[in-house]
């Protein structure tokens, strides 16, 4: 096609409008991820140019002692997020769903502590788990006969404090989206389902769930996803202790790059969780594609 | 049909399906007619209503209640109702002065408006070009851009620090400057697969009769296009705000500037050696911007929501 014919279709116009996103994906997405790639194998430092070094950042961060830790830390919080955070915003929708009144204010509630900047809300979750006989959740544990617990001073019970702030943080929005989706189940099966004499357990179990499973598959590897890169609880919390309890991988990874100014090693240990988390994206990708076909 | 009353009927139409979709769900009708059920329902309706309440409000209003609270009474007795009897007031006052809450505030009003119109104009232009200009390389385009959907971000925070603070190509650094945060922040798959879904929804009639009548792409753009997607364009842009409001890890490292940064990250560096009941009173003064957004703009966040997870309706 002959230059002038091509711009006078429109050609050029495409591209100008293009252009901004090209520009910002290309810079600011593509070039970082690939870049990324080529660091893990490079050591940087900023008075040299940087300098291959083959697999010696991933020997580096594999033989960390720290790492086993972290990776069991991180996985711990994924399955404690998954145990707590799973079945509270599906049983919540469910009965939301069901309201015909003030659904408006149900859903404002349940969605406020979504709003809340994640900063504000650890340093206030913080003083909450003030592990003193008279800190808030202390005080409300003493009501109940049982005795203090460290909270975020021990490390047993950190962790899973964490996971606690950050399904309380996180919950609202799962319950949003789920409501969204019930509203779409089709009102004749519930028909069909009335007519067959089904009970509202058995039309919970038989019609709503499997009609919403798509979602549902698609808000656990949301979450899974989410929480395998936990970040600001174990870092504003307790900065990965008491005796490195709450160390996780992104702790690690920020640790590597902005302490230690170890890029590679960052790098490297990047693309490992990368590597993980590419995995959960194609289930992800899978059961959106599956799901928005049906 | 004009548009107007074309788009009016589309909305209305679906409006009634959503009524008539919510006559009917697990509960039935009939089963709505009976005492017993209708108890139930209401004990655990008021069970639930309860639950959220203290989960929901009760943090915020906790944390009103200790922002004009003494630290003594904080830290002695966090569940009474200012058991000295007095009311702080000054705590406010401390915390807006001492801690400058006011300027990080204008900041973060700053980073968020500005990242809200940076990734409204990247979302706007690039769905335009998909959706209506469609050139021949628009699927190329497209998956480069849902591709970054499944590459997690965690690879590129890394190298995109590195990016910002010595740029490949152009040279210079961006560091303290809020492009920093703005440019990678407009890279948002899902914003434009949002916008440009509505843009798909649009009547190609429209753009024909406009062409028709000699108005060129960007003349279509700009008087029909962008006029239309009001409702998306406020929804993209209000996510947009809020995100840019709770952000804290990206600022962290590339805002180093104390007059510079945004509430979040200011909080997390200054709060440490404030007495707690200033730290509650600037908790709260931080908190307040980012509720009463959600409060007005409710229904449009709630949308907004289900429309980001691919949810259809």
């Amino acid at each position: 096609m002959a230059p002038r014919v091509w711009s006078r279709r429109g050609g050029l116009t495409a591209i100008i409008f293009a252009l901004p996103a090209l520009i910002v994906f290309g810079y600011f997405s593509w070039g970082p991820i690939v870049r990324g790639l080529i660091m893990s194998w490079q050591r940087i430092n900023f008075a040299a140019e940087p300098s291959w070094v083959g697999w010696s950042n991933f020997a580096y961060v594999l033989s960390d002692p720290l790492l086993p830790q972290a990776v069991g830390n991180t996985l711990l919080f994924v399955a404690l997020g998954l145990v707590i955070g799973f079945p509270v915003p599906l049983f919540l929708a469910v009965f939301m769903a069901e309201l015909r009144k003030s659904k408006r204010l149900f859903n404002l509630l349940a969605y406020l502590p979504v709003v809340i900047p994640p900063v504000v809300a650890i340093l206030l979750w913080k003083t909450f788990y003030d592990p003193g006989a008279t800190g808030l959740f202390n005080q409300i544990l003493g009501f109940f006969g049982i005795a203090p617990l460290g909270w975020l001073n021990s490390p047993a019970l950190a962790l899973p404090s964490m996971v606690i702030e950050a399904t309380w943080a996180g919950a609202g929005a799962t319950v949003i989206i789920y409501i969204a989706a019930l509203t779409g189940v089709r009102s004749e099966l519930y028909e069909a389902a009335d007519l067959d004499g089904a009970g509202i357990w058995s039309k919970i179990w038989n019609v709503t769930l499997p009609q919403i499973r798509g979602v549902i598959i698609i808000m656990v590897l949301l979450q899974l996803i989410g929480t395998m890169q936990v970040f600001a609880e174990p870092f504003l919390f307790t900065g990965g202790g008491p005796s490195n309890s709450t160390m996780t991988v992104l702790l690690m990874i920020y640790n590597y790059a902005f302490v230690s100014q170890d890029f590679g090693a960052a790098s490297a240990l990047s693309t490992l969780l990368a590597l993980a988390l590419g995995v959960l994206s194609l289930a992800y990708f899978a059961a959106t594609k599956k799901w928005s076909t049906e | 049909m004009t548009v107007a009353a074309w788009l009016r009927a589309g909305i209305q139409n679906r409006r009634d399906r959503e009524i008539e979709a919510d006559e009917r769900s697990i509960i039935s009708p009939a089963d709505r007619k009976q005492w017993s059920v209708r108890i139930v329902l209401f004990l655990v309706q008021a069970l639930i209503l309860v639950g959220l309440l203290i989960v929901g409000l009760g943090p915020l209003l906790w944390l009103a209640k200790s922002a004009i609270s003494t630290t003594q009474d904080i830290i002695t007795d966090p569940l009474g109702i200012f058991p000295s009897g007095v009311l702080q007031w000054q705590n406010l006052v401390t915390a807006w002065e001492q801690s400058a809450i006011g300027k990080y505030m204008l900041n973060t009003a700053v980073i968020a408006a500005g990242q809200a119109v940076v990734t409204l104009f990247v979302c706007t232009t690039c769905a335009y070009c998909l959706s209506v200009l469609k050139p021949r390389w628009a699927p190329i385009l497209s998956a480069g851009i849902l591709a970054t959907l499944f590459v997690p971000s965690i690879i590129a925070l890394v190298p995109l620090y590195l990016t910002i603070l010595d740029l490949p190509i152009v040279g210079g650094s961006l560091i303290d400057n809020y492009f920093a945060l703005w440019l990678p922040g407009a890279a948002n798959a899902f914003m434009i697969l949002v916008t440009k879904r509505f843009f798909d929804s649009l009547p190609r009639d429209l753009f024909e009769a406009a062409r028709i009548d000699g108005a060129g792409a960007w003349r279509i753009f700009l008087v029909i296009v962008l006029p239309l997607s009001r409702p998306i364009l406020g929804v993209v842009g209000l996510i947009t705000i809020m995100a840019s409001w709770k952000d804290f890890l990206w600022p962290l490292l590339v805002i180093t500037n104390r007059e510079l940064q945004p509430i979040s990250v200011a909080l997390f560096l200054n709060l440490k050696n404030t007495e707690l009941s200033v730290q509650m009173a600037a908790l709260f003064i931080a908190l307040i911007v980012p509720v009463a957004l959600f409060v007005v703009f409710q229904k449009q966040f709630l949308r907004g929501v289900s429309a980001s997870a691919g949810v259809k309706g």
